[in-house]
Order: structure tokens, then sequence, then C-alpha cells
């Protein structure tokens, strides 16, 4: 298994009070609340944790945009992985991916990865998201026309990765007369592409597509939902009539490993609530607004509202699967299980998460390097 | 009067319309929220008129057409409209969303219509970032808040929040906010094209506005009748943004004085 250390760059020194106060972190709470001070603490510290995971024996470092919010400080993954282009020499780098309806230009988008690509000797893995819901509101991108522009803007930078230029493109969003991308990428024909999701079926049907075979990511969800859209892959990779590998197949997780159970969920208590239960929340018109998602969709969050929308404690996490977290033989036989009934061929751990400090992150980072990475690199 | 249900097709979009009365034609356009149900004010002015009420393309029960992209293709789309019931010397009224689809029609074509009764309509914005002309964000309120604001009146909010909610009342609430989200999420609830062509408009045109609305404030009617000097203003006192339900008697005076001029 190819395990991915993920990092999210929240702003840790959010005054948890007035996330609360706001309801949401996201589009609306005050920028005010942001210090530009510890930002810039925070961006060393995260690029550094990054850095670390190299020497730790991480196979892949990922990072991944978020827009006007203290959830992650990365409205330009570009920045960071360009920063980790240079300083690391041996692992892959992941942009989990670019909000492709987001970007007023997708060719921005394939020149940018193509640069990544090329300074750092064909390390990059691409990945392509349509942005999550708030995102809508903060761009003003209108939200129906997401699911047309991802995919047009998707089909324009891999032609333009792929193609002998100049051509001319013709798109409904887009269009280009000349088409003629310098730098070229240095993978051939491309950077692998892993398309990260919340599960959303117009994604999964997409990505499987024999065309594309592309590896689809779950993020932050109970193990069970985890289960059944990465079953929905293998499904739809049945029906189109070949079998997905486990390469094809990820799922994104925080993690903390502790010296025993009992203190590793003392030490990440507060800070994994702080990040399920300020961080993450926001209302459902913000989450899923009109056309973000199909209507059959929309009413399924709708009655499962209460259970989404509500605090989680971290023991509740662990019970779901929505937090890995214990010892390292803990954490271990978890993931041994996990991969077990699913096959996913990547695991992308999330070593800090909210609040969680240097101190811990680097001492959850060790010990994961430690007593549960090889491990589960053995497992194939 | 006993509205009726009938269905035509215009460029390809199953048209769901409901009509009831004789003599002069109005076609009532309604706003974000559809025309889901026949409302005094439709009853009492299908007395005096041939009152007819569509679902706009990807609202109630007509279709939800490919080329439905943005407020334009709406006003071609109603211009075929009149064309195909032919209608002629028509009153539109618009309110809200269906008011800006009213202003966007007769920009292009007059030859159908005979006036204009805009009540509270999206499509402009007040340059200049003013206090208080900024529209709410309906996309981003709660149900409950949203049903608040558009009344002045609570006791409107409070019996509509009340009605039993049905799986089918769901289904056409999110289709016409998916519908409403596609045609005025950016620019938000405006055409900034639509100031530049308000002069090509050459027939009667009435703007009633409520003065307590919070969800297209008063300051925007002001900056409305700067754009359309010919028109007439009545801003209605401790009401809201539906008017025509909240005032809805002196709406329909409105109307019928207007249409007799």
């Amino acid at each position: 298994m190819q395990i991915v250390l993920f990092h999210l760059m929240p702003y840790a020194d959010l005054d948890l009070a007035e996330g609360r106060k706001n309801g949401t972190v996201w589009v609306t709470l005050p920028n005010r609340n942001f210090d530009p001070e510890k930002g810039h603490k925070l961006y060393n510290r995260y690029l550094d944790e990054l850095e670390y995971g190299e020497q730790l024996g991480f196979d892949v470092l990922a990072v991944n945009e978020h827009h006007q919010t203290a959830y992650g400080l990365m409205p330009s993954p570009i920045v960071t992985a360009s920063a980790l282009s240079r300083k690391t020499k041996r692992v892959k780098i992941a942009i989990l991916g670019s909000a492709l309806p987001l970007r007023s230009h997708p060719l921005m988008v394939a020149e940018e990865h193509a640069m990544i690509d090329v300074i750092s000797g064909g390390r990059l893995i691409t990945g392509f998201v349509r942005g999550i819901g708030a995102e809508y509101h903060t761009f003003g991108v209108n939200p129906t026309f997401s699911h047309d522009r991802f995919r047009e803007a998707h089909d324009l930078i891999v032609r333009a990765w792929t193609e002998p230029g100049p051509f001319a493109f013709h798109g409904h969003h887009y269009n280009v007369q000349y088409v003629n991308l310098w730098p070229r990428p240095y993978q051939k024909p491309h950077p692998p592409i892993w398309i990260p999701s919340q599960g959303s079926k117009e994604t999964i049907d997409w990505a499987a597509h024999p065309e594309r075979r592309y590896t689809y990511l779950q993020t932050f969800s109970p193990v069970k939902v985890v289960q059944r859209y990465l079953k929905s892959y293998r499904d739809t990779c049945t029906g189109h009539g070949y079998d997905a590998k486990d390469s094809q197949l990820g799922w994104a997780v925080p993690v903390y490993v502790g010296e025993t159970d009992a203190s590793a969920r003392a030490e990440a208590k507060q800070h994994f609530e702080a990040f399920r239960n300020v961080y993450v929340r926001m209302p459902i018109e913000m989450l899923l607004p009109p056309g973000y998602t199909s209507r059959e969709s929309l009413k399924n969050v709708m009655k499962a509202k209460a259970q989404m929308f509500g605090d989680v404690t971290i023991e509740q996490a662990i019970e779901l699967g929505l937090f890995v977290c214990g010892s390292a033989e803990t954490v271990t036989k978890a993931f041994e299980g996990y991969w077990g009934e699913m096959r996913f061929g990547n695991l992308l751990v999330m070593c800090q998460f909210g609040t969680l400090p240097a101190d811990l992150t680097r001492a959850n980072m060790e010990r994961f390097a430690r007593g549960v990475l090889p491990r589960l690199k053995a497992l194939t | 009067m006993l509205f009726t249900d009938h269905f035509v097709e215009v460029d390809g979009c199953r048209t769901h319309y409901r009509r009831a009365g004789k003599g002069t034609p109005l076609v009532f356009l309604h706003g974000a929220g559809g025309a889901p149900q026949v409302l005094p004010f439709m009853e009492r002015l299908a007395q005096r008129f041939e009152v007819l009420v569509p679902d706009a393309p990807g609202y109630g029960q007509s279709d939800e057409p490919a080329w439905l992209e943005n407020i334009h293709d709406v006003a071609y789309f109603y211009l075929d409209f009149l064309a195909a019931l032919k209608l002629e010397k028509a009153l539109i009224v618009g309110t809200s969303m269906g008011g800006w689809m009213a202003m966007e029609m007769a920009v292009r074509n007059t030859s159908r219509i005979a006036s204009l009764v805009l009540v509270s309509p999206a499509g402009i914005r007040v340059e200049g970032g003013a206090s208080g002309a900024e529209p709410a964000d309906i996309f981003l309120l709660s149900p409950e808040d949203m049903t608040r604001k558009l009344f002045y009146d609570q006791k409107y909010a409070e019996a509509r929040l009340a009605a039993p909610v049905t799986p089918e009342g769901i289904d056409l609430q999110l289709k016409n906010r998916h519908t409403t989200a596609r045609l005025a999420w950016e620019p938000r609830l405006h055409d900034p094209m639509l100031p530049k062509w308000l002069h090509r408009i050459d027939v009667p045109v009435a703007i009633a506005w409520g003065k307590e609305d919070q969800i297209l404030p008063v300051a925007i009617a002001h900056e409305l009748k700067r754009l359309l000097p010919q028109a007439e203003l009545t801003l209605f006192e401790r009401c809201g943004h539906l008017l025509v339900q909240e005032k809805a008697e002196e709406f329909c005076d409105l109307v019928e004085r207007f249409a007799c001029k």
C-alpha cells in the first residue's frame, strides 16, 4: 500500500469560541480572526511537518485547496506544492486537488501542474476536484454549472498535456484558439490523476470510466460510507467490463497514534473534536448549494441532517471509523482490518487536524512512521 | 373564478400554465418560489382580465430544458410563449424574478406587450455599494429565515411555516431553487447589461414595492425609477417582499387602475 501524508494546514490558532459563535469557519467568519504573524509561523511549521514526512518514509506528501476558511490555509495548493518540490528529493507530491470549476482558466492549472511536474522531475500526482459547496458561495461561481465546468476544464487540461500544440479548443465554457503548453509535463503521458470526493454518484461514474480509470479517494467519512463508495467505484468498473486495481482506490482519514490507546485518546480529544465540531461545521445551505449535487443526493443529506450536522465526540468518531486513534498496535490492526475488507491501495493519513499543536503532531507522525507505516506498506 | 390547467409546448419546453377569466390578457410571471397554487390576487384579477399564470421553464410543472442557462433564455422563451398563445396587447405582471424576466422581455420586443407591472423585481443592483441596498443572500438563508424575511406581517410567515410538508412539495421547492440558482447565482439576482437597454422599454411601466422588503430592499426601487423615469412608482407601507400576498387588494386596485390608463 502507498502511504500518503496529507495536510490541510488549518488555522490552528483560531479562537474556537468565535468559530462556534459564527456557526461556521467557512465563508462568513470575519477575516479579522486571521493573524498574519501567527499565519507565518503556521505555514512554516506545516511545511516543515510535510518535509519531515519524507524523512520518516511516507511515499507521498499531499496538499489541497480551500478558500476563505480557517479549515485550511491553502487557497493555492500550487504554492505549497512548489515549495515542497524544491525541498524534497524522493517523495511524490500530490495536489488533491485543484478546484477546476472555480478557476476562470483551466490552462493555468495545466501550466502550473506541468511546471511542478517538470521541476520535481516527474514526482507530481495531480488531483482534480470541484471545490466544496461553500466555495461556490465564496467565489460566486454558479454551482448549477459545476459538473459541466469540471468535465470541460478536465478535457482541456488533459488534451493540453497530451496533444501536440498548437491546437484550438472550442468548448461551452472555455474557448482557446491556441493551446500550446510550455512546459509540457515531465511524466508520460501526464501525471497520474486522483479524484478526491465525498461520494457523488456523478463523480464515481466519471472517474471509473475505462477511458480514465482515475484513482478515487473517499475523504473524511464514516468507515461504512467509505466502504459503500469504494464498493460502488469497484462495481462501476465491473459494469464497464474491467476490474479496478487496488491502486485506483484511496481513503483519506485523520489518524492519531499514542503510546497507549488511553493516552492517544486523551491527547487527541480536544483537537479532534475542534476539527470535527468547529472547523468542519457548516449549514446545509452552505455545504450543498443548488446543482452542486443531484437533487436526490441533496434529499438524502437532508434526511441524515441530524446525524451529519450535530456534534460528534472522539469516542463516537472512533466507533464510526471517522477517526483512527490508539496505540501503534491498535491503529495498525484497524487499518489491516479495513484494508482486508476494502483493498484500497492508497491510504492518506492526516497526522495534524484542527488545533493539534506541533509537538503532538510530530510525536504522532513519528509513532505512525515507526509502528504503523512499515506494516501497512507491506500490504499488497 | 375557476382556474384551469393547461400545457403548451414552446421552444421544446412543455410548459404548464393556469388560466381564468376573460378580457385583456394579463400574464403573471412568478418569482423564485414559483406559483404552486392559485392565490387570492389571481382570483380577483381574473374577474377583470384573462389571467394566465405560466410556470417558467425549470419551475413548477414545466420542463427543465437543456437550453435554459440564463435569464436571456427565459426572456426569449416568454416572447415565444406570448406568440404561441397568440396574445396581443398583454399586460405583463411580474414579481421578483418574474419582474426581472418581464424587463428582459420588454427590452427585446414589446410588440405583444401593452404595459408592465413590476412588483419588487430583481434584475438591477444599486451601483456604488449604497448601504441597505444589497439583496438578502437567498441561497444561504435557512428555509425558516427565508420565509420570515419574505413578509412584513409575520402572520403570513407563520401560516406558511405551519403548512404540512409533502415529498412533492419538497421536490418542487428543490426544482425551483435549482432554476433560480441557474438564473440568478452570479451575477447575483441581476443582469449588469440590463440598465444599458432599459431605455428600449417603450410601453407604460408601473413599479410597486414594499417599504419593508427584506429580500430586495426598497433602495432598489428608487434606482429602478431613476433608470425608468417614465415609470410610475408606488411604495406600500408595512409591506415586505411578497406584496402580491400581503397587499393583495391594494395591489389589484393598482393593476386595474393602471390598465385603464
